[in-house]
């Protein structure tokens, strides 16, 4: 069915999002006896080190964990009220299922279970084994992503399963693989604060990273030159050295541009490119056309700044680049990544103390759940799909014949739209909240109507939950155990500090029962998220990203270890690519030469103003969790669109105007904040919010034949003034879409 | 243990408003925060300040208070109001030049930062020198600070003509020795402002 059952101000009026605003007991509750449980902050892929403080089974607040080494007590704002998701009225907590006209109504664990069991099995009988999906997600810890991967080959064999890491860390793993062989950041942090040059590309890291700003400020302290790309000035880039307001999507203009100028200087590395390289003739073919003053006009800006750019990266005696959403979600996004890598490799400057190169994880479990087998063309270990050898390994682990795993399926876009096109009739999804975080919302809400079953596996009834069938309530973070894998490669243990709460469920438990109905429970009996941990610590064994020498004890005692670890007792390794060593079978670093290309769509007449999007710091993703949380909504509560006051002024806007920002697929009504520090051809609005107030009603649905990673970074709109919106959402709260 | 000292450096900050959201998490006063972050000028800037209680020396908002409820602690801590002394008057939150102290109506009673007097005092750094992610609020020792910044911190200020020395140090440039603030003038025309830093469309300009 997958429509709504009743309309939205009812759900919300049912689900919330509600704020929270005080911790269970109160305010004034100080406890003797609370005890502290040192995990990790949900909220982003720098997965800080935090204690939560326990009572009587309840989470009623945090402690700064001021030992684990990469975060050392510091917190962004959505870490310190982390706690506040807890003990939530809008929590789930038993099954439900859509009743037409009255909304959701509580079932029992057994009957959930036999609907969703006998569902996929009518609609695969029906219409084939493909025409189930899976839709899953990078915030879940890597025993969950493993086994969401094998639940879709083993249980429903399917061969279309994606996860939302395809709008996060898809064109940076694919560059890195593609020059490097791997795909993970190459440095642990602390190599940051020893290089004398940074490059940072499309990272707004105050907002989206904040713990790297230390990293970065210490740097400077060493005397490091900061430099920034982004067309917004960002809080970081306000004290760098050389901002460079790059026009979205011209960001290959400056880093060919810097390559051309750093050549015709003598500022590359020829011993190393001799030795470590190949391909690096055609680059430096490539890059000869790409003067100052001819890469500037691809980049929008000065030529000067470029030359300036290469003046501080090219001579420098270490240097570290890092890149993360900016550059990452175009069309164009591996090349956009491998145009600035390259920059790495011809310095010589990567594999030891200082010099590096990482690339910026977003969600939760960014790198760990891209790494277990949940992507359409990867098995655990990263490894590939269509490689029989891969396949071979991973059948054995799993004790099925080779050919029932089903080969490469639909990545996430081309998955909704097969979905829109009738193609696949059913979906189970998790962590996952595609109403709000896809582009061309208006299209995707088309496309989850269209579904004849869907089910839903959440803690709060998501944005696109509510078009499901059928919600089983799982488990939040702090409500079960495992690991996850950090922006810096760093495999960490999560604890569990409390039991879901009511009926609800820890997510494997729900994921090993569903395989049971189908008959597949031999393949699922799991006592603990520990024994998956050992599956997959022995699948993994001789790939990419290798666990195979890791214990959960060990990860403990050295407050996480970086993968590869290959045997019992390897130390992990922090640094990769250490005397010029790299990934790929020949040992050396690719050279890839890229030729700059225009958007998918680009300013025209009709629609002359570039959109950009983003987040801010106090919201996480689609806000499924951070929308429910009093303080952090007060921080920053409604969209708003940063405008340059140059543009509003031709546009008739002035600051706090509501305004509709309009492309060819949809529009957000929101209001404007007058700012300077933005491109005046551009405006930007964070994408955090639902409905009528989503950045990505407007977003366009193109995506980079790489790494299929959707533009969000840039579209072509207009804006105009328009008055206060009075209808049924405007009217909700600003949490749940409304402006009041 | 070395003894520890607070250092604020403004450039470091980047709004992130952590330090804000964890002061209220202090068991002394949970659910208020005790911190403002000021905005400079969004609208021209993305620069934001935070603003903790300075602890002067000796401290202006306990001169001026009448009911003698501001008392500072040995090691030179400026506390909150004594509840039974505190008449909500507001004197001190109008002396302080820091801006600092809060009068609550819903108790009645003036509130401030304390340093977060219930863990700096047995060991532990306040909460919001502990969160923040930038290190613009730090609590360390004056050794490590020297070690680790290319600013140096100073604790005296002169407020037109009044002077004030105070525990909270802030980091300035190594030729700096005191923060002079002098009286606003109110002008009738504004002079002639230097060139716009953080204009995007200024930083554009140059394309010909
Ligand atoms: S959201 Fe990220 S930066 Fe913020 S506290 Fe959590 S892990 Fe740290
Ligand atoms: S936590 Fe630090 S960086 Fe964030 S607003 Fe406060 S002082 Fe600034």
């Amino acid at each position: 069915m997958a429509r709504l059952p009743v309309d939205i101000p009812t759900l919300v009026k049912d689900f919330g999002p509600t704020l929270h605003r005080i911790p269970a007991g109160g305010w004034a509750h100080t406890i003797e006896d609370e005890k502290l449980v040192k995990t990790h902050c949900c909220f982003c892929g720098q997965q800080c080190g935090i204690q939560l403080r326990v009572h009587n089974n309840k989470i009623v607040g945090f402690e700064p964990w001021e030992d684990f080494p990469f975060n050392r007590g510091k917190l962004c704002p959505k870490g310190v009220k982390r706690y506040m998701q807890d003990e939530h009225p809008d929590r789930l907590k038993h099954p439900m299922q859509r009743v037409e006209g009255k909304g959701f109504e509580a079932i029992s664990w057994d009957f959930a279970l036999q609907r969703v069991s006998s569902e996929i099995r009518r609609i695969q009988d029906t219409y084939g084994k493909d025409a189930f999906a899976i839709l899953t997600g990078a915030s879940l810890t890597n025993e969950k992503a493993y086994l969401m991967g094998k639940f879709a080959r083993v249980a429903l064999q399917t061969a279309n399963i994606d996860y939302n890491g395809r709008l996060c860390m898809v064109s940076a793993g694919a560059a890195s693989k593609k020059v490097f062989g791997i795909d993970r950041s190459a440095n642990p942090w602390s190599d940051i604060p020893k290089a004398k040059v940074i490059l940072v590309a499309g990272a707004n890291i105050a907002e989206c990273a904040p713990i790297t700003t230390d990293y970065i400020w210490q740097a400077r302290e060493n005397g490091a030159k900061l430099i920034i790309l982004d067309p917004r000035m960002t809080p970081i880039a306000r004290n760098a050295d050389l901002f460079i307001p790059v026009r979205s999507g011209g960001d290959i203009g400056v880093f060919n541009g810097m390559l051309h100028v750093m050549i015709e200087r003598g500022w590359i590395d020829r011993p190393f490119i001799d030795q470590h390289t190949v391909g690096f003739e055609q680059l430096a073919e490539t890059v000869r056309k790409y003067t100052p003053e001819y890469a500037a006009k691809i980049a929008g800006v000065p030529p000067a700044m470029i030359v300036k750019a290469a003046e501080l990266w090219g001579p420098a005696p270490t240097s570290f680049l890092m890149h993360s959403r900016g550059i990452e979600h175009h069309t164009k996004g591996v090349d956009n990544c491998i145009a600035a890598i390259n920059l790495v490799v011809a310095s010589g400057r990567i594999g030891r103390e200082g010099c590096g190169y990482a690339m910026i994880t977003g969600q939760g479990n960014g790198q760990g759940a891209r790494e277990q087998g949940q992507k359409c063309d990867q098995l655990p270990g990263m490894r590939d799909i269509a490689n029989p050898e891969h396949r071979r390994y991973i059948a054995g682990i799993w004790g099925v014949p080779e050919e029932s795993i089903p080969q490469k399926g639909l990545s996430a876009i081309p998955l909704v739209e097969a979905i829109h096109d009738g193609k696949i009739k059913g979906l189970i999804s998790i962590c996952f909240n595609p109403a709000i975080s896809l582009p061309d919302a208006n299209f995707v809400r088309e496309a989850l109507e269209k579904l004849e079953f869907y089910v839903n596996i959440d803690f709060f009834l998501s944005d696109t939950a509510r078009y499901a069938d059928v919600v089983l309530a799982g488990s939040l973070m702090e409500e079960d155990e495992g690991t996850t894998t950090s922006v810096e490669g760093r495999v960490i243990r999560h604890r569990k500090v409390v039991a879901p709460p009511g009926e609800a469920r820890e997510d494997w438990k729900i994921l090993c029962d569903i395989a049971d109905r189908l008959g597949h429970g031999d393949k699922f009996r799991y006592a603990s998220p520990r024994e998956i941990f050992e599956e997959m610590r022995i699948a993994s064994k001789g790939g990419v990203s290798d666990y195979f020498g890791m214990s959960w004890e060990r990860i403990e005692e050295n407050n996480g270890l970086f993968w590869p670890c290959p045997e019992a007792g390897h130390p992990g390794t922090p640094r990769l690519y250490e005397n010029g060593k790299f990934g790929h079978p020949d040992g050396k670093a690719h050279f890839i030469p890229i030729e700059w290309r225009p958007s998918a769509e680009m300013p025209d007449e009709e629609y002359p103003i570039i959109l950009t999007t983003g987040r801010v710091v106090s919201q996480f993703l689609s806000g499924n969790q951070t929308r429910r949380i009093g303080s952090l909504v007060d921080q920053y509560s409604q969209p708003l669109c940063e405008i340059h006051p140059r543009l509003a002024e031709k546009l008739g806007i002035a600051d706090g105007d509501f305004v509709k920002v309009e492309s060819r697929r949809g529009n957000v009504v929101v209001r404007a904040n007058l700012v300077k520090t933005i491109r005046p051809d551009t405006v930007f609005v964070p994408y955090h919010w639902p409905l009528d107030r989503s950045a990505n009603n407007c977003t366009i649905r193109a995506i980079d034949p790489v790494s299929n990673i959707p533009e969000f970074k840039t579209c072509a709109v207009r804006v105009s003034k328009v008055n206060q919106p009075t209808d049924p959402i405007a009217m909700l709260e600003v949490q749940a879409g409304g402006i009041q | 243990m070395m003894e520890r000292a607070f250092f604020i450096d403004y450039s470091r900050c980047i709004g992130c408003q952590s330090c804000v959201q964890a002061c209220a998490e202090c068991d002394t006063h949970r659910g208020t925060s005790m911190i403002h972050l000021e905005t400079i000028e969004r609208r021209d800037s993305v620069q934001t300040a935070p603003q903790i209680c300075m602890h002067c020396e000796d401290p202006i908002c306990a001169q001026v208070c009448p009911a003698d409820a501001i008392k500072k602690t040995p090691d030179g801590v400026v506390q909150s109001s004594l509840k039974p002394r505190c008449i909500g008057c507001s004197n001190c939150v109008l002396s302080c030049p820091f801006g600092v102290p809060k009068y609550l109506s819903n108790i009645d009673q003036m509130m401030k930062c304390d340093m977060c007097y219930d863990r700096s005092s047995v060991g532990k750094k306040p909460m919001c020198a502990t969160v923040c992610p930038s290190g613009a609020l730090t609590f360390t020792t004056m050794e490590e600070i020297q070690r680790t910044r290319q600013g140096i911190p100073i604790n005296s200020w002169k407020f037109g003509a009044e002077e004030v020395k105070t525990k909270v140090y802030v980091m300035v440039p190594r030729e700096v020795t005191r923060v002079d603030v002098d009286l606003v003038q109110i002008r009738t025309t504004a002079p002639a402002l230097p060139k716009d830093p953080y204009d995007v469309a200024l930083m554009l300009e140059e394309i010909q």
